[in-house]
């Protein structure tokens, strides 16, 4: 009987877990975490989705038709908040949760509890930003990157709870990062020295500290608006002798490094991905690592690329188109990098590898546009148009969307014990990549002939190509929801997968069974 | 929790802290940086003594004088002339019309900014009603001088400086310590 017991014991310690909400609620595991971020990634993603339709059904058509241009303005602004600080940003702090632990043989996140708080309070600033929507006035409509005067001056109280909704979003994201670094620093397996580590544990550290440094500085600049708004000080007041372009400075200071925040988990990704598929090691490892990293270096000194027409001394946008154009280089590296590892390799195109490819194509145009948006004296021109929304849609979308959607594909077997629908995944995968395309390319044309972007009205001469990119969004819309088919599919059954279910692939997580069991390495390996 | 974890959170803690710290010490960063470098076509917030420059007569610049009451600022705001042809060196006056056509005694400050940018440096004031806060009575009005010169010393690529001043109210942060030690009020 006391055999019995010690045996119950023993699993109850490997199994047991409360049941129902608590269980979401209390738990402090990290593949729950992970599945709760990357759910309410996926939620938000549909809800940011929801109202990019709204403003491309108002653009099908020139003149205005649905909604009233204020709302409109409110759907910019919260399709951008929603899309970055929802459903990108968590997402990847989801993949963190679940595989970074896994990758470098480490029982749990170090900060269990740190972690369950930094989820939890991620849907009441969504809650608080969704709410001021609904009040009096409407919500903020000043565009996401909430310029002053615009967001001090003319904006109205909703302001307040956007404010506090982004300090939530970032207290989130830095204790997010902390137990991200705390984790690779001292929680790696014996053996697993730096240069062993995954890619994508390593950009998620790069990642890490950019977040670190720049989330204090946005919070210091949403509070600068709310003293500007409510407390009389004028830091961007030029009455009071602040200047709004200073706004655009710290701003900018915080906002190119979060794209980076944004796309340098995605690298990790796709270097996770193509050799799986191309059956070969990662092509220049080493040169991988170094390039992430001085991409995030230089990240902090291209800031003022956004702000060519505000009339810099013509040294400083030297300076500044120097430097962005700099990065082109360690990207550059990246992308060779990847044609390398598939140079001569066995590959199969599995879905996860049909969107790892897409990803290296569109996002390298997206680079391109990039470069040319980096161009001072031609930028006069892009500023502000459409060809930067195709820019940054490529780079996001075509981007970070399409490696979070290879990285669920890639790793679903993992997580469910289950193969997902290759047929289906195919089909979700053809019907993205091509709608996707017609979406947001058409929009480089219509932004080269001078079509303002944040407008809810356009010249006549735009309404073709527009009724043209809105069918390309409706369809890139619905395309998603087969996404959400494959993934209810494949939770819910299917074929059983094994521990290892791609050929080529390599890491600690594939050394598990599928499903991972709800705790790993409690006995950490040893990586040889 | 183990003390290798505890070192390590408070190391990036204090990362937290100092790049919070950071954002608010971009402020005055951003005014010495621009003050330095005369970037951003803000000019010296204080008067420089007038030094016995020697006057430039083989060029002239063109000094354009640009006046405007920000959109909540109810006064009449403008410059006596719109252009004056000036050599580098020579002092000059100029004056500003301001007048407050309402009932009640308002407060403005204006602030300057000069075009181009990197001209701003070569701009010099002796005087100007811009240092200070200017109080008017309502239905009064008055004429606020500036003294400047610019300097020899501006590069040559420069034949023309357009001096603005956006003239806000400020009634709610009246100090009554600095009156209108520059103004002249007349009227009455
Ligand atoms: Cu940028």
């Amino acid at each position: 009987m006391s055999t019995v017991t010690t045996a119950d014991h023993h699993d109850a310690h490997h199994d047991h877990k409360p049941t129902g909400i608590k269980r979401w609620l209390f738990t402090t595991n990290h593949k729950d975490i992970g599945s709760l971020y990357l759910l309410f990634a996926l939620a938000m993603f549909f809800l940011g989705g929801a109202m990019a339709m709204v403003i491309r059904l108002e653009l099908f058509q020139p003149g205005m038709q649905f909604v009233e241009p204020q709302f409109f303005n409110q759907m910019t602004t919260m399709h951008g908040l929603i899309m970055v600080f929802g459903a990108v940003m968590p997402a990847f702090t989801g993949l963190a949760n679940w595989m970074i632990p896994m990758m470098i043989g480490a029982p749990d996140m170090a900060l269990p509890r740190m972690n369950n708080w930094s989820f939890w309070i991620l849907p009441f600033a969504f809650l608080i930003l969704i709410i001021s929507m609904f009040l009096p006035g409407g919500g903020p409509d000043f565009g996401w990157t909430f310029y002053a005067p615009l967001s001090t001056t003319y904006s109205n109280d909703s302001t307040a709870l956007f404010v506090f909704a982004i300090h939530i979003m970032g207290i989130s994201s830095i204790m997010g990062a902390i137990n991200v670094i705390v984790t690779i620093v001292n929680m790696r397996a014996p053996g697993m020295t730096w240069m062993k580590l995954p890619l994508f544990v390593w950009t998620w550290l790069i990642t890490a500290f950019l977040l670190i440094m720049v989330m204090p500085v946005l919070a210091g600049l949403v509070t600068m608006v709310l003293t500007d708004k409510y407390f009389a000080t004028s830091f961007f007041d030029a009455a009071g002798g602040g200047d709004p372009v200073l706004f655009q400075h710290i701003f900018w200071f915080f906002g190119h490094p979060e794209v980076y925040i944004m796309i340098l988990p995605a690298f990790g990704i796709i270097s996770a991905i193509v050799p799986t598929f191309a059956r070969k090691k990662l092509f220049g490892y080493a040169s991988m690592v170094y390039a992430t990293a001085s991409i995030a270096i230089l990240s902090f000194l291209v800031w003022a690329h956004h702000m060519f027409t505000t009339g810099m001394p013509v040294y400083a946008t030297l300076f500044f188109m120097y430097t962005t154009m700099l990065i082109a280089v360690p990207t550059g590296v990246k992308v060779f990098n990847w044609v390398a590892t598939m140079w001569r390799g066995a590959m199969t195109f599995e879905v996860p590898m049909m969107f790892a490819l897409a990803f290296i194509v569109l996002f390298t145009i997206g680079g391109l546009s990039g470069v040319m948006l980096a161009i001072a004296p031609v930028d006069f021109q892009y500023h502000d148009t459409y060809f930067v929304v195709a820019h940054f849609h490529y780079v996001l979308v075509s981007g970070a969307v399409f490696s979070l959607v290879a990285a669920a594909y890639y790793w679903l077997p993992k997580w469910t014990g289950h193969m997902y629908d290759e047929k289906l995944g195919q089909l979700h995968f053809w019907c993205s990549v091509i709608s996707v395309n017609l979406l947001f390319f058409p929009m480089h044309f219509v932004g080269l002939a001078g079509m303002p972007r944040r407008i809810p009205d356009y010249a006549l001469q735009f309404a073709d190509f527009n009724a043209f990119i809105s069918v390309g969004g409706f369809l890139f819309g619905l395309s998603q929801l087969i996404f959400v088919w494959v993934l209810v599919k494949c939770i819910r059954g299917g074929e059983k997968a094994p521990a290892k279910p791609w050929e080529g692939a390599e890491g600690l997580e594939w050394e598990v069974p599928s499903p991972a069991p709800y705790h790993t390495f409690d006995t950490p390996p040893q990586v040889k | 929790m183990n003390a290798k974890h505890s070192t390590l959170i408070g190391k990036l803690s204090l990362l937290v802290v100092a790049m919070f710290a950071f954002g608010y010490a971009l402020v005055p960063l951003y005014d010495v940086f621009c003050e330095i470098t005369g970037i951003n076509g803000k000019t010296a917030s204080e008067p420089v003594s007038a030094e016995a420059a020697i006057v430039d007569t083989s060029r002239e610049i063109t000094i354009e004088f640009i006046a405007r009451p920000n959109q909540q600022m109810p006064w009449i705001f403008k410059p006596e002339v719109r252009r004056m042809r000036v050599h580098p060196g020579e002092i000059h006056v100029m004056n500003y019309l301001a007048e407050n056509p309402t009932g009640q005694a308002i407060v403005g400050q204006a602030v300057p900014s000069v075009s181009p940018g990197q001209a701003a440096l070569f701009f010099h004031k002796i005087e100007c009603f811009c240092f200070t806060q200017q109080y008017l009575a309502g239905g009064n009005d008055m004429l606020m001088p500036l003294q400047f010169y610019v300097d020899p010393a501006l590069p040559s690529q420069f034949s023309t400086i357009t001096l603005s001043y956006t003239l806000y109210d400020v009634t709610s942060q009246w100090q009554p310590g600095q009156q209108n030690d520059s103004a002249k009020e007349f009227g009455e």
